[in-house]
Order: structure tokens, then sequence, then C-alpha cells
């Protein structure tokens, strides 16, 4: 025990030596929190749009007003032909035109939007919809046309719930597996290593000293997930924090088996890197329903998906903390999250062993 | 006494054999020069006497312990330098042997009167809160050889020890082998410079993983009729078959 201690006041000494690093890792996800929660915003506001009005009476005129009074939107220019606003779209000036049919033609508004960025001309539409539908005149009508939407634990819409979640798996993910993976290596590059495979200390001592500060360091980081998230955005913790806590520690040590595993492949930190990071952090942020939902994707990669750790942690996450689930409605999530920790803990540490 | 005997020992990696049958015994207190070509097999019979490799064949006991069953023990018992530097330079030179003192369980009591002597010896009393990384080349060997042996073993193992310092610093640390030697501390040094082949009291050379001439320098040097041990190196050298 005694030797366990001073191994592990050394590797305290390492990361608290490398100022640089460790203000990295504490204010990372700050960064991200702030960057998803006020700069990368997936809401619209104020697009700015064009209108070819050629109805010119009191509908049309309403529909207008109500567009621009509508905080979607913003009335760019008034139009006259359909070339302009081809020539407003090639020069990024609107991101929406409307082309109002004359009285007598009984034809439909149409709406022209700038799909380079599809999910954003989506959204555009559909907000540009629900403005005219809510400009047609009597609420009979109105009624007829809309149904009735509830929007269940997020009724705001606020891209937060999604993405913080999202930011836990990934911190979780790049610090225990990455800074584990790359400590290890560098005792191996070092020739330290040796050193420490001769001395009586037992590698599973070895192994745990390296983790263990970066195991404190993701709990430190997931307070101020947690706590940025509830005081900044005002996302609710609506389940247990036990439960939202435990859950993470399980996460952080399938992530952490994944460090050690990776640290018996590579040979230099440099390799280490970038294993952790094509291997771990591409399919932590693509295939974890962090970004993109995993239910639209083909068949392989939604398969593919299912040995993402990060994805069974999000979905408990989600459960827990936006929904307020009770420990019971994630037992799969858990399950399957301790399934991946014993596996790769036989199969690290038997790669271990070998490389002795 | 011998600290370090075996018999016939043996490692083969599939169809290659990279020690074969190699027996020999060295006494406590000596110093042995383990000297080979690259890729002769030195440093998988020294894995295999550290307890760090298990084996094929053959018998071998380190400090009385058995290669095959007693590899904790055996642990306890040698100090380890190697080839590559094996302190931390991110950690002052008195952390580095606090850390070594715990690795090896020494009590906190023995651990500061040992830090100081062995401070005092090296005359680098002043520098117990400099960083190993501030320290030059030589200091480090030192510092690090002594470090390998805070805890009194019984064998401390060289893997090229002084690999990259010139022939007086490399003689300033033979010095603290011979110390060493002379408190009973056995030293197993592999080499490549020939100027330290001399210094050992007895020296082994190895081809293609077997051992090919085992004596006092000076015996080796009569043998082979070269004048120095650069020439019985060489001598023995050109029977090599494998390279690497």
């Amino acid at each position: 025990m005694k030797q366990f201690v001073s191994f592990i006041r050394k590797e305290f000494y390492h990361i608290f030596r490398d100022m640089r690093t460790t203000l990295m890792l504490l204010l990372m996800p700050v960064i991200l929190i702030i960057l998803f929660g006020f700069a990368i915003s997936t809401e619209i506001r104020r697009s700015p749009i064009a209108v070819w009005d050629q109805r010119h009476d009191d509908s049309s005129g309403k529909l207008i007003n109500q567009l621009q009074a509508s905080e979607y939107f913003e009335l760019y220019q008034m139009i006259n032909s359909r070339e302009e606003a081809g020539e407003l779209f090639r020069r990024g000036k609107i991101r929406l035109a409307l082309i109002i049919p004359p009285a007598q033609a009984d034809a439909r508004v149409q709406i022209l939007a700038d799909a380079t960025d599809p999910n954003e001309a989506n959204l555009l539409i559909r907000y540009a919809g629900a403005v005219m539908t809510s400009s047609l005149p009597g609420p009979s009508l109105r009624e007829e046309v809309s149904g009735e939407v509830l929007l269940l634990y997020n009724p705001q819409m606020k891209g937060a719930y999604n993405f913080v979640p999202g930011v836990m798996g990934l911190i979780l993910m790049l610090i225990c597996a990455m800074m584990t993976s790359v400590g290890i290596v560098k005792e191996k590059e070092l020739g330290t290593m040796e050193v420490l495979l001769v001395s009586p200390l037992r590698p599973v001592y070895i192994i745990l000293a390296k983790a263990a500060p970066y195991l404190l360091i993701s709990m430190v980081n997931i307070a101020t997930i947690l706590l940025l998230s509830r005081f900044l955005l005002d996302v609710p913790i609506r389940g247990s924090l036990v439960v939202l806590v435990s859950l993470s520690v399980l996460y952080a040590l399938v992530a952490l088996c994944l460090g050690l595993l990776i640290s018996t492949l590579a040979d230099t930190q440099q390799a280490a890197m970038l294993i952790s990071g094509v291997v771990l952090m591409l399919p932590t942020v693509l295939l974890s329903g962090m970004v993109f939902p995993v239910e639209n994707m083909p068949w392989i990669l939604r398969r593919l998906s299912d040995i993402v750790p990060a994805k069974w942690y999000i979905i408990g996450v989600k459960d827990v903390m936006i929904k307020g689930l009770e420990a019971g409605a994630i037992l799969r999530e858990t399950g399957i999250l301790a399934l991946m920790a014993i596996v790769l803990t036989g199969l690290s540490v038997k790669r271990f062993k070998i490389r002795l | 006494m011998s600290v370090i005997e075996t018999d016939k020992l043996s490692k083969r990696f599939g169809s290659f054999t990279a020690v074969d049958r190699i027996s020999f015994r060295v006494e406590k207190g000596e110093i042995f020069g383990f000297l080979g070509a690259n890729g002769a097999g030195k440093t998988t019979a020294m894995r295999m006497l550290c307890g760090l490799s298990v084996p094929t064949s053959g018998q071998a006991r380190v400090a009385g312990y058995d290669v095959y069953r007693e590899q904790e023990q055996i642990k306890k018992h040698i100090g380890y330098m190697s080839q590559r530097f094996s302190l931390y330079g991110d950690l002052t030179v008195g952390e580095n042997i606090r850390l070594f003192g715990g690795i090896y369980g020494l009590p906190k009591k023995q651990l500061a009167g040992r830090t100081d002597e062995l401070l005092r010896t090296l005359g680098m009393e002043n520098e117990r809160n400099t960083f190993v990384s501030d320290l030059p080349l030589g200091w480090k060997q030192k510092l690090a050889f002594s470090v390998a042996i805070i805890h009194e073993p019984e064998i401390v193992f060289l893997d090229e020890p002084t690999g990259g310092v010139d022939p007086v610093t490399r003689r300033r640390f033979w010095e603290l082998i011979y110390r060493a030697s002379e408190r009973g501390i056995t030293a197993f040094v592999t080499t490549h410079y020939m100027d330290e082949a001399e210094y050992c009291n007895r020296v082994s050379i190895m081809v293609d993983g077997r051992i090919e001439a085992l004596d006092k320098p000076a015996a080796l040097k009569d043998t082979f009729q070269a004048g120095n041990m650069n020439e019985v190196f060489r001598a023995l050298a050109r029977k090599a078959v494998r390279n690497e």
C-alpha cells in the first residue's frame, strides 16, 4: 500500500508540473459548454428574407408584417422578380424568399430556400410555414390546419438538453482514455516502464495509479459541466444525482480500460494520441447520437453505434437528468456499460501481461 | 556463494533461439561483464534473470530464488538500471529518491538517512531540489545507479549504464560500482564499451545466443593472444552467423 501511495504521489507531480495540460483538462468542459451553449446554436434568429408580393392586398400585407414581427425573420428587401431572388441567394444576402402570387391566379405561396445547409433550410421552411398558418384568417380554420403539439421533457426545445449529456460523454472519454493511454505510453517511451516492471510494484498498481488522477480530474469536470449547465444554461437535473454520478463513474471505467488497451497497442505518445483520436473520439462524436441522430443512419452504422460506449452513456444521462427517471429505467444501459468494462479489462490485462 | 546460477538456460521465440543453453555462476560482490554484439541475446538473458520473462527451458536461480516460480521475490532483491535513462525528469532529485525508496518499501526514517548519505557521496547535497532534467547526463547516470541500489539489493543489473558519456565520466561512474561491490552488492553489467569490460572481475561474451567465452579479462586476452578486450571481442564476434 505504501508503494502505491508513493507511486500515486508521483503521478500527481507529473500532472501538476505540467500546468499547461492540466489547465487545458480543467478548462475544456467550460469551453465546450460555452461554445455549444452560445456560439454554436441550432436555433434560428433574424434570418434575412426577401418577398415578392404580387397580390398587394390586406392579407399579403398582414403576412409580411407577421413575418417581420417574428424573431426568426428579418425582411432584407422587397423584390419584383424571380431573378432578383436568385441574385440575392447567389450573393448570400438572404436565406429564404417568399413569392406571393396575384389574388386571381389561385396559386399557392412559393417558398424558396437556400438548401446548401439542409438542416437550416428545413427549419426556416417550418418556421415560415408556422407564421403563414397563424396569419390565416379566422380561428376555426387555423385549428383545422394545425394539430395540437405537446413537447415532453423539453418544452422550449432547447439544444442544451441534448448536448450537455453529449459533452459529458465526450469529455470523460477524452480525459480517461486519451490521457491514460498517453501517460502509460510515455513511461514506455522514456524507458521508465522497464524500471517499474523490474521493481516489486505490481503491474495492476501501476495501471491503477496511472488511471486514478485522471478519474479524479474527470469527476471534477463532470461537476463543472453539471454546475454550468444548471446555472448558466438552465438545464435541470431532474433525476437522482447519485445515480447520475454512479453512471458517470461506470462510463469513466470503460474509457479507462479503452485507454489501457490503446497503451498496449501504441509505442509512442503520438501513436497513442492518434489511435485515441480516430478510434475513440470520432465514433464518440459521430455515432453516439450527440450530434447526428443514430436512428436515421444506415443499418451498418446503427450496429456500429451499438459498440460505442458513449451512445449508452448519453442515453442513460438523458433518462436520468432530463426525463428524471429512476435507476431502474437505465438497467439496460448500465448493463451494457458494465459488460463493456468487464470485457475490456480482461482484454487489456491479458495484453498488458503479454507485453511484459 | 553464488548469487546467480544458471544451468542450460534457454529462451526460444517460435523457431528462433534467442538464448541457447547458457550456464554460468556469478559470485557475491563480483562485477560480472555480460558482453555480446547486438542481437546476441544479452537483453533476453537479462530479462529472464530479472523475472520479466519466463525461460523456455533450463534452470536459473537469482539471489537464491527460482526464475520460474519466485519472480516476485527476485524483484525485491535486485536493482535495475537501463540504458535508457530511468529517472523522472519532471521530478526533483529528492522526489525521485523518495519515489523509488517508497516503491522498494523502505521505512521513512531509513529512507531519510540513506537519501542524505547518497547525496553526500555523490556531492549533490545542493541539488536535492533540482529537477533531474536539469542535471548533466553523467550526474543523472550516477544518480540513477545510486537510486537503483537504494534498497541495498543483492544484485544490481546494469543494462549499458553509461551510454553517451566520455571515458572520464565512465571511469567516475565505475568508481560507484566498485564501492557497491565492496559492500557486497553484485554488479551484472552489459556494455558496448571495451574499456568498461576491462574494469570487470570476469567477463562473458555471447555469440548467437551462446556464451562463447567466460573468464577474467587478463585470462581472455591470454587465450586469444590479444592486446586488449576489443580484439578478444572482435575475434569472437566474427563467428556470429546471425545479425540483429
